[in-house]
């Protein structure tokens, strides 16, 4: 039983940081743009603004 | 990213040409350094571009901005799209299954053995997050139920409704009483299925509406105004009053009904009537919001603006004939219909049979829960939308967008086809006929003279000769002549590309290129037949559709396309009239499919059983109609009708593949079998079942 004690919330928890964080994906609009978001990864970035040239 | 005082205004933009991350790029990284733009955000998925800009920045300098970037752009106006309801129900899926696989956790250590405190506190356990998920993942379908419940009706979502609540609250004194059943499990799987469903079916309108709205152009968002002190002025086309003085440049289209005071010039009508040669207007002339100016610019006195024009006047027309569609009853209500009320009498009858046979009301009533857990509909929630939505994508990718569920199923059921001519049966855009009059050395004049000019026949030749592989020449002072056409110098000579003279036209659409010393060139041009389309009639013929055109354009333009497609045609016909002419067909019986494209349509669209609009219909036609084709050809009218008719039968083979299923379980739950085991893997079996054959339907016929 203690182990039990232990495991049970233990399960219910991580279920439940899953359902917060796709509670939280949902709400900042990562699923608004499911073809856009895929293709983002081939557009190059924009070359930074060398802000501190000598690193 | 450009810093701007005051608070940003946000305008969409609907950008149907992009097609690669390229394009985004390009979109968000050439729009953030305009003046007056914040940022600029691409939503790929729906073709849009989202702008954040100073507030005195103007739509046209937007337009324009965006046209810079070699983009078309329209603006969305209105308030951003209504909030779908894809995203509550998603949470409420999410929800549900959570609950669902952590209650299934607990139900199978039950299952496997436990007894005594430890089933009691694992039934607890489940009641805690059971109970909580019933109230929130459950509200659509409680909803739904107790619209339908206060109207007098009765649907799909009342026996699930009362299956749920009555399972969950028996289940919580089974547990308080330490009872050795509780049917947790069986309550929330059955709502995540059912959600699965409801995602389902939402997704598929949400794809076509995002697909319509990327296409939805606005008529003409505004004009230049000329105030009465000579100066001009931009107003968006709702702040438009009659009395005022519109400037309209060729090229685009009239925001208000009017007369013209000043120009001559001729429009194109086919928006508004279908018909596909321009029309000469001058001073006096009364003309329509949404024709398309031509030749010259025009300035036009409103005597009609926003909902007095010609346009809304079709726009109402088109609400009151969509009013019959909206009383169609969708299949899984039907079904429910009958469904419904023999559960209930079952689970009732077998709750008092048992009583009768003496076994306690406690008893009684959990064999009830049970009869109603099995009989839930769970199969029979996702047969529709299942189907639905693998259909859609298979018409998806043979090019055809589905509006909804409930199109899929009208079009199932037509048997008659009616075609617009304009636009639909044709290509709506005039193709040079005879090129070949034209001398090969004299094609590259011609090329760039056509360039500089946005006439559509312009537009035909130069495409016609690049497509042939035509340079454009180095022609000098090209210049365009309002009413007349394009002129330059070519070689030393003067050329031109223009309105024929008056003793070489004739009835055809035609230009004359002219060059010194040379006889001048006719060239004719036609509104072709769109490729493929007599094989199309002949399938659909061959499915019992059989065709016939209802055009507004003259029986003089409609008679060759009638005799080289076979088909029987009504012509000159006002919107009204078409109307009419579904009404009268419907009224024999026919289930009729209108396939138009114009705003002219728009009412017959809405009024058909079903209709379907190409994608180069104007956005009236594409938001009237239940589906909309890609391409130039017709092919896809036959294929969709194909793909609704095999998807209707895939969806009675689910009924009755959910019924069948029901015909063994149900006597099981009336005597007393059914425990939640046994409930928990008939429910997923029958789902499962029911998904699988849906997936056969992603091969696209031939």
């Amino acid at each position: 039983m203690n182990g039990l004690a232990l495991l049970i919330p233990l399960a219910l928890l991580l279920g439940l940081s899953g359902l917060v964080a796709f509670f939280w994906a949902l709400g900042s609009g990562q699923f608004d743009d499911m073809e856009g978001a895929a293709l983002r990864i081939l557009v190059d970035d924009a070359p930074a603004p060398p802000e501190n040239p000598l690193g | 990213m450009t810093a701007i005082a005051g608070d940003p205004t946000r305008t969409l933009f609907a950008v149907p040409g992009m097609r690669c991350a390229g394009c985004i790029a390009k979109l968000e990284s050439g729009l953030a350094p305009v003046p007056g733009i914040a940022s600029a955000r691409v939503n790929f998925t729906a073709r849009q571009v989202a702008i954040d800009h100073a507030p005195g920045l103007q739509l046209p300098d937007l337009q324009a901005a965006i046209a810079k970037l070699g983009f078309e752009a329209q603006p969305i106006q209105g308030n951003a799209p209504a909030p779908s309801e894809s995203r509550d129900l998603l949470k409420a899926t999410a929800v549900a299954g959570f609950a669902s696989m952590n209650v299934m956790l607990l139900s199978v250590s039950v299952w496997s053995g436990a007894a005594g405190a430890t089933r009691d506190l694992f039934h607890l356990l489940s009641a805690l997050i059971a109970i909580p998920t019933v109230a929130y993942s459950g509200r659509p379908f409680f909803k739904s139920a107790w619209a339908a419940l206060s109207h007098g009706r009765t649907n799909m979502d009342v026996p699930i409704s009362i299956g749920v609540l009555l399972v969950t609250a028996l289940s919580l004194f089974e547990t308080l009483t330490s009872g050795a059943h509780a049917y947790f499990d069986g309550a929330v799987m059955l709502l995540f299925f059912l959600l699965v469903g409801r995602v389902l079916d939402s997704v598929m309108r949400d794809r076509a509406r995002d697909g319509v709205a990327a296409l939805l152009k606005q008529t003409a968002p505004g004009a230049l105004t000329l105030k009465p002190d000579g100066t001009t002025e931009w107003r968006a086309a709702d702040t438009l009053a009659p009395g005022m003085r519109m400037i309209v440049a060729a090229g685009e289209r009239l925001a208000a009904d009017g007369v013209v005071e000043a120009g001559a010039s001729s429009l194109d009508l086919a928006l508004l009537t279908g018909e596909s040669a321009p029309q000469p207007v001058g001073e006096g002339a009364k003309v329509h919001a949404g024709t398309l100016n031509l030749d010259a610019p025009l300035t036009v006195r409103i005597t009609a603006a926003g909902p007095d024009t010609a346009i809304a006047d079709i726009a109402r027309l088109m609400e009151q004939a969509g009013q019959a569609r909206s009383r169609y009853v969708r299949i899984a209500d039907r079904a429910a219909r009958l469904y419904a009320p023999a559960v209930h009498t079952l689970a009732l009858l077998s709750f008092f049979g048992w009583m009768l046979a003496g076994a306690g009301w406690h008893h009684s009533l959990l064999i009830a829960a049970a009869v109603l857990i099995i009989t839930c509909p769970c199969a029979l929630g996702l047969a529709v939308p299942a189907a639905q939505i693998v259909a859609a994508g298979t018409l998806m990718r043979s090019g055809v967008l589905i509006k909804d569920g409930s199109a899929l199923e009208r079009l199932a059921e037509v048997d008659r086809a009616l075609f617009d001519k304009t636009g639909t049966l044709t290509l709506g855009r005039p193709q040079p006929v005879d090129l070949d009059r034209l001398r090969p050395v004299m094609k590259p004049a011609v090329l760039a003279l056509a360039q500089g000019s946005r006439h559509p026949l312009s537009a035909a030749l130069r495409t016609a000769l690049e497509q042939q592989g035509v340079t454009p020449a180095p022609v000098e002072q090209i210049r365009e002549e309002p009413g007349f056409g394009m002129r330059g110098r070519y070689l030393g000579a003067p050329v031109s590309l223009g309105r024929p003279g008056a003793d070489e036209a004739d009835s055809q659409m035609a230009v004359a290129f002219t060059m010194d010393g040379l006889e001048p060139c006719l060239l004719h041009f036609e509104d072709a037949i769109r490729p493929g389309t007599g094989a199309t009639l002949a399938r659909l013929d061959r499915l019992g559709i059989r065709g016939s055109i209802a055009s507004g354009d003259r029986a003089e333009s409609v008679a060759p396309v009638a005799q080289a497609l076979n088909l029987a045609a009504q012509t000159d016909m006002r919107p009204e009239d078409k109307l009419a002419a579904i009404g009268s067909l419907a009224a024999t019986g026919a289930k009729v499919l209108m396939v138009g494209d114009g705003l002219n349509d728009g009412p017959a669209l809405a009024a058909g059983h079903a209709s379907m609009a190409p994608a180069s219909a104007s956005d009236v036609g594409q938001t009237a109609a239940d589906a909309v084709f890609m391409g130039d050809s017709l092919a896809p009218i036959a294929t969709t009708i194909m793909v609704a008719r095999r998807t209707m039968r895939i969806v009675r083979q689910n009924f009755a593949i959910a019924i069948s299923y029901n015909m063994v379980a149900i006597p099981l739950a009336l005597l007393g079998l059914v425990t939640p085991l046994v409930a928990a893997l008939a429910m997923s079996g029958s789902s499962i079942i029911v998904v699988g054959n849906a997936l056969r339907l992603r091969r696209v016929p031939q």
